[in-house]
């Protein structure tokens, strides 16, 4: 089994996030992360969807996922072609003997601190799944209080856009 | 939408068949009418233009049906759809009320096989809409143009558990080919083209047009032809150059090839094609259960239907293979028996109008995805082109072998023991005595299998059946829609009696609409293909496979009553030298359906037949025997 990351161009109609999330679940397809929104067309989103899943069953889902007729574009963004960022949202314990060493740590990670209380912190971290990993490894012994991660995000390098693509060739 | 692009010859079809209906309700000037726009437009039906005209939701939706070409509609109505049938009562479409809505589903779906045109049916919303569920799924598997349209609970009250709301969309979701939720009235017209359009192009199926009951209320500017706006839906028509070629290369050099037809080509209409190619070819023909017609049962190229109840001849031909044409066929389980040992030795051609078929089951070596209509006469052209180049291969040995199987494995049944009737008989002379031209559609079992397999079937279009679902229930409500589609063609449901009891209402929509259907029961008082199964594997414990309805039994219910009941010419034949004068009197009757009670068998089993979890190679003739091999293994 190997990680794929798709980005699926879709038309921002009611029922379409059921109609892929449920094909992949009919597929028996674990989801590792799955983000939606917007994208600079109006009325086209655009979806980034992490699968675990072996080569020729990936093919077959997402020509599964092409047979949706709310589905507009499909492309598998390599690791090497492309730039993938999680966004992460932490509560750490930190009073005022530990405040300082958990805003050192999240300094190192480039994270930001986006809220105090008087006993804890919310941490704001963007990166690869690795770095937050490892930053999540850092705040630990000083007590994760909730962690909220968002799907990847992913984007193809260079200057071509995949929804004008699509777009033109509709 | 792509540009121009050609659309599927089931829509050319549907639009040759459909004669030009002039809108009724608006006064426009006679040049108004654009008639070649048609060939153009990816909006079926002939593409009047109608002016922004003020109406209703519901006169919408009639409105569009009429515009769309639609001559025909079986339905039931109820609270939710109540608007749309206002409206409906003044239309000049005809509306075949059903008397449950699995009936409406399965009629449209009988009338889309037969005329390559969509089917349409109507529910309200609940209980409606839940009961089209089967039909939905049934159109879905065999690739039926089908669209639903039911009725929904306003918008207002969706999501409270209103009175009769269902959510038919989220519930049909994996089942249908697109669905619609519509709450405004102005997404009617362009909803109701987009369905269409859909349902009949690329590789056909079900749509569900959900339509709220606000929505059917509400004022709304009716204009015709819409605005289709679908992006993300481009079904390839054409094939690959490349792969075509390159098909035709591996065919010139194959000295085993064998052509696997399956239901794409009846949908596509390219029967014609086809036997072209075949005979172009020289190459031996098996039509699935779907393609049964698609390749005429008497040419002598024809080796018989493949899977788990084929012929030997067909299913030792694809297993023997150095080369599989396949055509509109998908490698279904029941084809192939287990994957891993089905045509080893065989290259893939596999041309599809769906890419998700190709490589699904079986990795083509030439895959073409396309219309095979569009398709088969561009591989006939580079075959040709092939055959000058390499000479035409020479497949003598090839035919040497599969006809020595011919003969010697012929279909073949044994007279029963315990002194009642063949149902292989039954059918066989229902198939003789009514020919070609007749239309025959099977429920789901034994009688079925044999219906597939002792009925020659000559042209496409004349065999329906439940295939992907295996519905039982099929065959009433389907040969009645067959019959309003073709009203002068003879049709014939061949059911079996636990089928029967599943859709036999509709025989009271078929005697008071006057469509008069025949309808074979053939009644071994079991459900029989559950009960061979038993018989084989289960060593004879018939746990809850009794039916009651045959011979020596209570005969609950008694089918010749309960037919006579329902206005229904109805007879019983329980003797061989019955059968042909009984098949006679009802091809006689043509004012009222017909109902035949034939008292057959329990004992009948279907041969030859792959057990299930062996491979193809382990095809039994009858009982524990298999045929003796060639020495090429």
């Amino acid at each position: 089994m190997s990680r794929h990351t798709l980005s699926v161009l879709v038309e921002d109609k009611p029922g379409v996030l059921t109609r892929v999330a449920s094909l992949f679940a009919r597929r028996a397809f674990n989801i590792n992360s799955l983000a939606v929104g917007p994208t600079e067309v109006s009325g086209i989103s655009r979806m980034t969807v992490v699968v675990d899943a072996d080569g020729d069953l990936i093919e077959q889902v997402t020509k599964q996922l092409n047979k949706l007729i709310n589905v507009i574009k499909i492309v598998e963004l390599t690791s090497e072609s492309s730039v993938q960022r999680d966004h992460i949202l932490v509560k750490v314990r930190a009073d005022a003997a530990t405040r300082l060493q958990v805003t050192q740590a999240a300094d190192l990670f480039r994270a930001s601190v986006v809220d105090v209380s008087t006993d804890s912190v919310v941490i704001e971290a963007t990166g690869t799944p690795e770095k937050l990993a490892a930053l999540l490894s850092v705040l630990e012994p000083f007590g994760i209080r909730e962690i909220v991660q968002s799907g990847t995000l992913a984007v193809g390098r260079g200057s071509r856009s995949m929804s004008d693509r699509a777009l033109r060739s509709a | 939408m792509s540009k121009g692009s050609p659309i599927s010859p089931s829509l050319m079809a549907a639009k040759s068949a459909g004669a030009p209906k002039a809108p009724e309700k608006v006064d426009r000037p006679a040049d108004a009418v654009v008639d070649n726009a048609a060939t153009l437009s990816p909006v079926l039906g002939p593409n009047n233009v109608v002016p922004p005209t003020v109406m209703t939701g519901s006169e919408a939706i009639v409105r569009s049906l009429e515009e769309l070409g639609v001559d025909d509609i079986f339905g039931l109505p109820g609270g939710a759809i109540l608007p749309t049938y206002d409206p409906l009562m003044a239309s000049k479409m005809n509306h075949v009320l059903v008397r449950h809505e699995q009936g409406a589903g399965h009629a449209a779906q009988g009338y889309a096989m037969v005329t390559g045109r969509v089917g349409v049916c109507i529910a309200t919303s609940g209980p409606g809409a839940t009961n089209l569920v089967t039909a939905i799924m049934d159109a879905h598997m065999d690739s039926v143009p089908l669209v639903a349209i039911t009725g929904q609970v306003s918008a207002s009250v969706i999501g409270t558990d209103a009175f009769q709301e269902a959510d038919i969309v989220g519930i049909t979701m994996p089942i249908t080919k697109h669905s619609f939720l519509v709450t405004d009235p102005n997404d009617i017209p362009h909803v109701m083209a987009e369905a269409f359009h859909l349902a009949s192009t690329g590789r056909p199926g079900p749509v569900l047009v959900d339509i709220a009951k606000n929505a059917q209320q509400g004022t709304m500017t009716f204009s015709w032809p819409p605005k289709i706006d679908l992006p993300g839906y481009r079904p390839v028509v054409r094939g690959h150059n490349k792969q075509v070629r390159e098909a035709a290369r591996l065919i010139a050099a194959a000295s085993k090839p064998v052509l696997y037809v399956g239901g794409g080509v009846v949908k596509a209409h390219a029967s014609a094609e086809l036997r072209e190619l075949a005979e172009l070819t020289g190459a031996p023909v098996v039509t699935t259960l779907m393609a049964r017609g698609a390749f005429p049962d008497s040419h002598p190229q024809h080796v018989g239907m493949p899977g788990m109840h084929g012929t030997v001849s067909a299913v030792t031909a694809l297993q023997q293979s150095d080369l599989l044409i396949t055509l509109g066929a998908r490698f279904d389980d029941r084809v192939t028996g287990v994957l891993s040992t089905f045509a080893p030795h065989a290259k893939i051609i596999h041309a599809d109008i769906d890419p998700a078929e190709i490589s699904k089951n079986r990795v083509a070596d030439v895959p073409i995805v396309g219309s095979v209509k569009e398709i088969i006469p561009e591989l006939s052209e580079a075959v040709r082109t092939a055959f000058e180049q390499s000479g035409t291969p020479d497949l003598d040995g090839w035919w040497a072998f599969l006809n020595n199987l011919r003969d010697t494995y012929p279909l073949g049944w044994t007279e029963p023991e315990d002194g009642l009737s063949a149902p292989q008989r039954v059918i066989e002379r229902i198939g003789a005595l009514t020919g070609p031209e007749g239309i025959y559609v099977a429920g789901v079992g034994q009688h079925q299998m044999w219906a597939a397999q002792f009925i020659k079937y000559e042209r496409p279009h004349a065999w329906l059946n439940s295939g992907g679902a295996g519905t039982m229930g099929y065959a009433v409500p389907a040969a009645m829609g067959a019959k309003v589609g073709e009203p002068d063609r003879v049709v014939w449901a061949i059911d079996g009696d636990g089928c029967f009891q599943m859709t036999n209402q509709e025989l009271a929509t078929c005697a008071i609409n006057k469509i008069p259907i025949k309808v074979a029961i053939i009644n071994n008082s079991s459900l029989g293909m559950v009960r061979q199964w038993q018989t084989l594997f289960y060593e004879g414990r018939y746990s809850n496979t009794d039916l009651n309805t045959g011979h020596d039994t209570v005969r609950i219910p008694d089918f010749v009553k309960l037919a006579d009941a329902y206005g229904c010419a109805a007879f019983r034949c329980e003797r061989d030298e019955d059968i042909d004068a009984t098949i006679q009197k009802a091809l006689e009757i043509n004012d009222r359906p017909v109902v035949i009670d034939f008292v057959v068998s329990p004992n009948s089993m279907v041969w030859p037949m792959v057990p299930s979890g062996v491979s193809n190679d382990q095809i039994q003739v009858a009982r524990n025997m298999t045929p003796e091999w060639e020495e090429e293994d």
